[in-house]
């Protein structure tokens, strides 16, 4: 435990693979589009991010218990802003609402970063980034990270009205090409970011797609994904009460190699996973499933064997993954 | 001043009086991420099944008034692949373990204790009483006396460690079960589980979790575990006790002491404050030196009584 003239910091500071508990200086609090944008200073967790990872922070409106979990939009680690990290969100919840009201120089609670973040592409290949709503966040730091390492890379940002696409001139130059898609036509193609994929993977040579949004989204992403033989990986969202991996209550049904359903924490198996193995006929996001409601997936399975090898997975959690879903991807 | 924070459970001897509450724990290693967890006075890992068990499907948790609901399932690796891989762990670590054991029938709760037998790194089990019971369909073993006792019975005989069983407070009456499980021959109980809730989202009319039903947790319980922790101390005050419930203060901490419990679980608070089981200790042992409190074993049942008035005191 140390002060630091940010603030406190909790947590084994001196090993990298863990997260730590920071108070953290809100520098920043606007609005971005119809979301808000709130940037803090966070210099330990700043150095410890990857893309797709994410943040617990504490909330204090009335009568809620829980943190709330916040993807990484934007790290910096140089210049006038190093050690800041940025979060976007819709202020859906008191808990999010209270955030929208916290002061400049206020100290919020925050924990990170957690989970797995996207895994790169293991071969030079050009990368199709798909967000929805908010959920292009991620993405974007995402994009800055595969283009300094010389990735091809294109996005597809869909959402349901103009002012619900997150930053379309900052997806514009973080992108070879970028294209737009909302439900009612205001802005760009009138439908959904699926509607364009096709096109957008034909004349961009897609090898790889990054996508992250309401999870009906991912599942029909992934779809595309499937019927088109490229590998695809997701950042899911699931309602989570810790974030740090002990509550079972974020999990997601995977198919592992041998065909069995395992229940996998999003929290720390993911946020980040191989959408082809997502059991979605056994989620409620899967609209084509016949009564997912009272069909709940199978109880049993075989034993969850540990793997040798380290997952290639662009994370820095010291916690083995017991799964075989993310080493082969590609 | 110098403070003693070791504490006895019956035959458990402990470094300090806080421990993990299972099913909020995981396997350890998780929170280990954060401080180590070999510095609480025992882990209690999650309760762990014969066979692995998946659980239910999501959602399986929502946010209530001060508390939660959740309805999990019971996903555990099974108790071979605990035992190889979780409690290896936990040994290698050097924590103090409570092993949480689960089931659906006697003889399950009894083959999982047999696992257990001889196996070095146990400090104690804890029976999980709060499990459908197949042979009751719609009843868990806690809400009967019989039932609690016939498991009881049938773990204590293969265990060769303490044996804890954890009860609820969706009885009429707590200390009639911690009665016949003290009869049954438990080292003492540990109070308590869930309180069995429901929540209903207004729009859609559908539950919030999955499952309907699920458990409540959270500072929202704290009242109930403290009242069910010292009903059970007056009343049986030769059977030790293990506090759980909201736990999330110092003063929650010395509250459940005090009702009668020898040592405290922390669950809920952990998914909020992951360091909580480290910074309970500290402020512990803060809180004895400010109102000169030698050891935590001279709070254990000390309620003091209202002073009786004076027309009262007459009549008497």
């Amino acid at each position: 435990m140390m002060r630091t003239s940010t603030g406190l910091v909790e947590g084994r500071e001196q090993d990298e693979r863990c997260p730590v508990r920071v108070d953290a200086e809100v520098l920043l609090r606007r609005r971005e589009g119809a979301y808000w944008l709130l940037s803090f200073a966070a210099p330990q967790i700043a150095l410890r991010a990857r893309p797709g990872q994410f943040l617990n922070i504490a909330v204090g409106a009335p009568g809620t218990l829980l943190r709330r979990p916040f993807s990484i939009a934007r790290v910096s680690r140089q210049g006038a802003a190093a050690g800041t990290i940025d979060v976007v969100f819709d202020a859906h919840g008191p808990g999010t609402e209270w955030l929208t009201h916290v002061e400049l120089h206020d100290f919020i609670d925050v924990i990170g970063p957690l989970g797995n973040g996207f895994p790169l592409p293991q071969r030079k290949v050009s990368c199709l980034l798909v967000g929805g709503g908010y959920g292009a966040a991620p993405l974007f730091y995402l994009a800055r990270e595969l283009t300094d390492r010389q990735f091809r890379v294109d996005m597809i940002v869909g959402a349901a009205t103009g002012d619900r696409l997150l930053s379309p001139l900052e997806t514009k130059s973080l992108s070879v090409t970028a294209s737009f898609t909302t439900e009612d036509g205001s802005y760009g193609h009138r439908g959904r970011v699926t509607d364009v994929m096709d096109d957008v993977i034909s004349s961009t040579n897609t090898g790889v797609v990054y996508a992250c949004g309401p999870n009906p989204m991912l599942n029909a992403v992934s779809r595309v994904c499937a019927e088109r033989g490229i590998p695809v990986q997701v950042a899911v969202e699931e309602r989570m009460a810790c974030g740090i991996g002990v509550c079972f209550t974020c999990t997601m049904p995977m198919r592992a190699k041998d065909g069995t359903i395992r229940m996998r924490r999003t929290c720390i198996d993911g946020p980040v996973l191989n959408g082809a193995r997502i059991a979605w006929d056994h989620t409620r996001y899967d609209v084509a499933a016949p009564n997912i409601e009272t069909e709940p997936p199978p109880n049993t399975v075989a034993l969850l064997e540990p793997s040798e090898a380290p997952a290639e997975s662009f994370t820095t959690s010291r916690i083995r993954r017991w799964d075989d879903e993310a080493q082969e991807w590609m | 001043m110098a403070h003693d924070l070791t504490t006895r459970v019956g035959r458990l001897r402990l470094s300090n009086p806080i421990m993990s509450a299972s099913g909020c724990f995981a396997s350890g290693m998780e929170v280990d991420q954060f401080y180590n967890v070999a510095e609480l006075g025992a882990v209690v890992a999650k309760s762990v099944t014969l066979k692995p068990r998946e659980g239910l499907p999501v959602p399986r948790m929502v946010e209530t008034p001060s508390g939660m609901l959740n309805a999990i399932g019971l996903q555990n690796p099974g108790i071979k692949a605990w035992i190889e891989r979780d409690h290896a762990w936990l040994c290698e670590r050097g924590a103090t373990v409570v092993v949480s054991i689960a089931g659906s029938s006697v003889d399950e709760f009894r083959q999982v204790a047999r696992h257990l037998r001889r196996l070095a790194g146990i400090a104690a089990i804890e029976i999980n009483l709060s499990c459908p019971n197949v042979d009751h369909p719609g009843l868990v073993f806690a809400y009967s006396p019989d039932a609690s006792a016939e498991v009881v019975a049938a773990v204590v005989r293969e265990a060769d460690v303490p044996v804890f069983a954890k009860l609820t407070s969706d009885v009429t009456d707590i200390v009639d079960i911690a009665g016949a499980v003290a009869d049954a021959g438990v080292d003492g109980v540990t109070l308590i589980n869930t309180v069995l809730g429901m929540k209903i989202d207004a729009v859609t009319g559908r539950p919030e979790l999955h499952n309907g039903l699920g458990g409540l947790s959270g500072p929202a319980i704290h009242p109930v575990a403290v009242r069910n922790i010292y009903q059970v101390h007056q009343a049986l005050p030769d059977l030790p006790i293990i506090g759980c419930g909201g736990v999330r203060t110092v003063q929650d901490v010395v509250e459940m002491l005090r009702a009668g419990s020898s040592a405290v679980q922390i669950g809920t608070s952990t998914f909020v404050d992951p360091f909580i089981g480290k910074r309970m200790q500290v402020q512990l042992a803060d809180w004895m030196t400010q109102h000169q409190i030698k050891s935590v074993q001279h709070l254990v049942g000390a309620v003091n009584e209202w002073p009786i008035p004076e027309p009262e005191r007459k009549r008497r």
